[in-house]
């Protein structure tokens, strides 16, 4: 049988990403959103390693890409979620839509 | 070479009174504010005798000849290698005369205005005013460049506003001041254009490099030369420009209205500033760019000579009939200043031909001291009387013997009369036209004859007449009953005393147009026609004037036209007002007013109300809706990308 290819790969992340960019514009709940952030997040580290695997065996530049963009993504989900309390303090809700009062 | 930083304190000592007073003195010590203001000013006037003295006879002559000295020199603002605004001291003959002359008045003022303004609640106010104003004259004459010349002359300018504006509750003085500002504001600009004509065709700003340039053969001058506009050439032009800034502050026609108004201020002000130092400023700027004027050819000299004696005459035929002293003083100014403009006019530059010169500068000395002596005199009469009116005066000879005395001295000057001062400077004025024109020499003896007799008018009218009664009843009484203080009595005296002397000054072997002496001659011949002129004119004031008659009232009525004319000034206040207000307002103001309220502001107006519905129209884009955002994120994400993939290769 054919072996997985590049193609294959990218084709998940690709996935991934648009399951996560669809999932960030309808869902209302912010967690719900957060995690749709995430799903970006690891669509991207997919194709780092996909890209450093297939054409730059040698090098190591995508593995340490990925390993900072989890790290970052741990950092902005603990800020991320710190927001979500506050504002739920405040607005007793996390739905998105009632977090409108930046408007004109 | 000799050290001449001392020099600079001359018009340091007065800023410094002046910033002392105006910060400090006003508030802390106000009585004391008159003494600090006089000490410093005769400090200064002790320094520019001194200084006069070693110029005259000692350092200033070389091999016969008046050396212009740059004393000190100071580049203050350098616009690019060639030009530059410098802040310096030229001393030449008439710097140096002109120094003296202003702190010996200001001094005289200075110690009269502490009798006069005694107990005045402003008192302290003036004398920061009298400082300022006699900083800036002095940096004014001993100006090295022509441009800081013009920074003083505004100056100086500003002063004479605050000053005549001094009493500015009444409504009359604030008008005047505007008007003296405004008018003299208005005849700047042309000095302002001259002088930028002068420096754009010679590069440089600088008076004795100028001068250099536009008087000696060579680029420069064929430069300003050639260059012509409307029939005459840049230099004639740029020179009687230069000359309207000088008719402005020296009020010869047609902007001399404001003279008369400027009476509204303390009379001291008026003979400080509206006698004998500030309104000279025109003539000084004249002598000056002298060598510029004398070597141009004939044009622009010609135009100071006329505007010179017109304006001469004009103010004697005013003086005439006026009622108010400082008034007639006021003409009397005008038309003494009018004599020193067509000296300068009649003038040639080199040895003999420059008498008109010497006795222009000559005339400045001589009347600076008998018209301030007269100004001062006419002080003490009005706060005597409280009253500027000659109607309230008349009789006050026994009253007020030493003023009397000293007011006479100083007519008899003015009149030309010999051996007072006037009559010498007057004398070489006469002998200046003789030799170059006899129209203006005709005019000037005329004009002289007026002189003396509107003069004497002025002197019966206040001193002889009638008996004097008081009429001020509620008045007390006894504070009035003799003399003025000791403080407005010493400066008449000691100005009577130089009114008969002043006229024996070698003159003609100190100023000069070229720095060289030369001999004058007294004709006697030639002298005795213009004595016979005004002592004639003397006895027919005293036949009108010296009893009350009804000699002057049958006169006027049978010159009634004639007359009425003369006593409303010729009508020059209305027909000025006539082109202001109903020309000038009405065919350039409100047309202007509406394009400015309804095109530049509809313009404005229209941007700013398409902004605000275009605003009003879009705002609802700022929802505050998160997901909306990132869908228009999204979307213009994608829609590069796409365009970037399709249309870029």
């Amino acid at each position: 049988m054919n072996e997985i290819g590049l193609e294959h790969i990218l084709f998940v992340s690709t996935a991934l990403f648009f399951i996560g960019v669809f999932g960030f514009l309808t869902r209302k709940n912010m967690i719900t959103m957060l995690m749709a952030i995430e799903l970006i997040l690891n669509s991207v580290n997919i194709n780092f390693i996909a890209f450093n695997k297939y054409l730059y065996a040698d090098k190591l530049d995508g593995l340490f890409f990925t390993i900072f963009i989890i790290a970052i993504a741990a950092a902005e989900a603990s800020v991320a979620i710190a927001i979500i309390i506050h504002l739920y303090r405040s607005l007793k809700s996390i739905d998105v839509d009632d977090a409108d009062l930046m408007k004109f | 070479m000799l050290n001449f930083n001392y020099i600079a304190l001359i018009p340091l000592l007065p800023i410094i009174s002046f910033l002392i007073i105006g910060l400090i003195g006003r508030r802390y010590f106000p009585v004391f504010s008159g003494l600090l203001g006089t000490l410093s000013l005769l400090v200064s006037f002790l320094l520019s005798a001194f200084v006069a003295y070693q110029y005259f006879f000692e350092f200033g002559k070389v091999d016969g000849v008046y050396q212009q000295i740059i004393a000190l020199k100071y580049v203050w603002l350098q616009f690019s290698p060639n030009i530059a605004i410098d802040m310096g001291i030229l001393l030449d003959p008439i710097s140096v005369m002109m120094i003296v002359i202003v702190t010996f008045i200001s001094l005289m003022v200075h110690i009269y205005s502490i009798g006069y303004m005694h107990g005045e609640p402003r008192y302290a106010t003036y004398y920061a005013f009298l400082s300022l104003f006699t900083f800036s004259m002095l940096g004014l004459v001993l100006s090295s460049n022509i441009f800081q010349i013009y920074i003083f002359w505004e100056l100086v300018g500003v002063s004479s506003f605050l000053l005549i504006g001094y009493y500015y509750e009444k409504p009359s003085a604030v008008a005047a001041s505007k008007k003296a500002f405004i008018v003299t504001r208005f005849a700047d600009l042309g000095f302002l254009i001259g002088i930028l004509v002068l420096s754009y065709y010679s590069e440089t700003l600088d008076f004795q490099t100028l001068i250099q340039r536009l008087t000696t053969e060579g680029s420069y001058l064929s430069g300003i030369a050639g260059a012509s506009f409307l029939g005459c050439s840049a230099l004639t032009w740029g020179l009687v420009l230069v000359f309207a800034g000088g008719a402005g502050k020296s009020a010869m026609f047609p902007f001399h209205i404001w003279l008369p108004d400027a009476m509204e201020g303390p009379t001291p002000v008026s003979a400080l500033i509206h006698a004998a130092t500030m309104v000279v400023a025109g003539v000084y700027l004249v002598a000056r760019l002298f060598p510029v004027f004398s070597n141009s050819g004939p044009n622009a000299l010609e135009v100071v000579a006329y505007i010179g004696i017109f304006s001469s005459m004009l103010a004697a035929i005013i003086a005439c009939t006026q009622t108010d002293i400082k008034r007639v003083l006021a003409y009397s100014t005008m038309s003494q200043i009018g004599f020193m403009m067509f000296a300068l006019g009649v003038s040639g530059y080199h040895g003999e031909e420059g008498v008109g010169f010497m006795a222009s500068m000559f005339h400045l000395f001589t009347h600076s001291i008998f018209k301030a002596l007269l100004f001062l005199g006419a002080g003490a009469v009005i706060h005597y009387v409280h009253s500027n009116e000659m109607k309230d005066m008349g009789g006050l000879r026994k009253l007020m013997p030493i003023t009397h005395i000293t007011f006479l001295l100083a007519c008899l000057a003015i009149a030309g009369i010999p051996p007072f001062a006037g009559f010498f400077s007057k004398e070489e004025i006469l002998l200046a036209c003789w030799n170059s024109n006899k129209l203006i020499f005709g005019a000037a003896v005329l004009t002289a004859g007026l002189t003396a007799f509107y003069m004497f008018r002025l002197y019966f009218s206040i001193f002889w007449s009638k008996e004097y009664k008081s009429h001020n009843t509620n008045h007390d009484a006894d504070a009035h009953h003799g003399e003025a203080p000791g403080t407005m009595l010493l400066p008449l005296i000691i100005l009577g005393g130089l009114s008969v002397v002043a006229g024996f000054v070698p003159f003609s072997h100190l100023v000069t147009a070229d720095g060289l002496a030369f001999e004058t001659e007294f004709h006697l011949g030639f002298a005795i026609g213009p004595i016979l002129i005004a002592v004639s004119a003397i006895i027919l004031a005293w036949y009108m004037y010296c009893k009350e008659s009804i000699v002057p009232q049958k006169i006027a009525d049978s010159l009634k036209g004639f007359y009425t004319a003369a006593y409303r000034k010729f009508y020059f206040d209305e027909i000025y007002l006539f082109i202001t207000k109903k020309i000038v307002f009405n065919l350039i103001g409100r047309p202007a007013a509406w394009i400015d309220k309804n095109i530049f502001d509809g313009f404005i107006n229209l941007l700013a109300s398409v902004t605000e519905s275009i605003s009003e129209s879009i705002k609802s884009l700022q929802s505050g809706k998160l997901q909306e955002y990132a869908i228009y994120f999204f979307a213009g994400t994608l829609g590069f990308v796409l365009l970037f993939i399709y249309l870029w290769a």
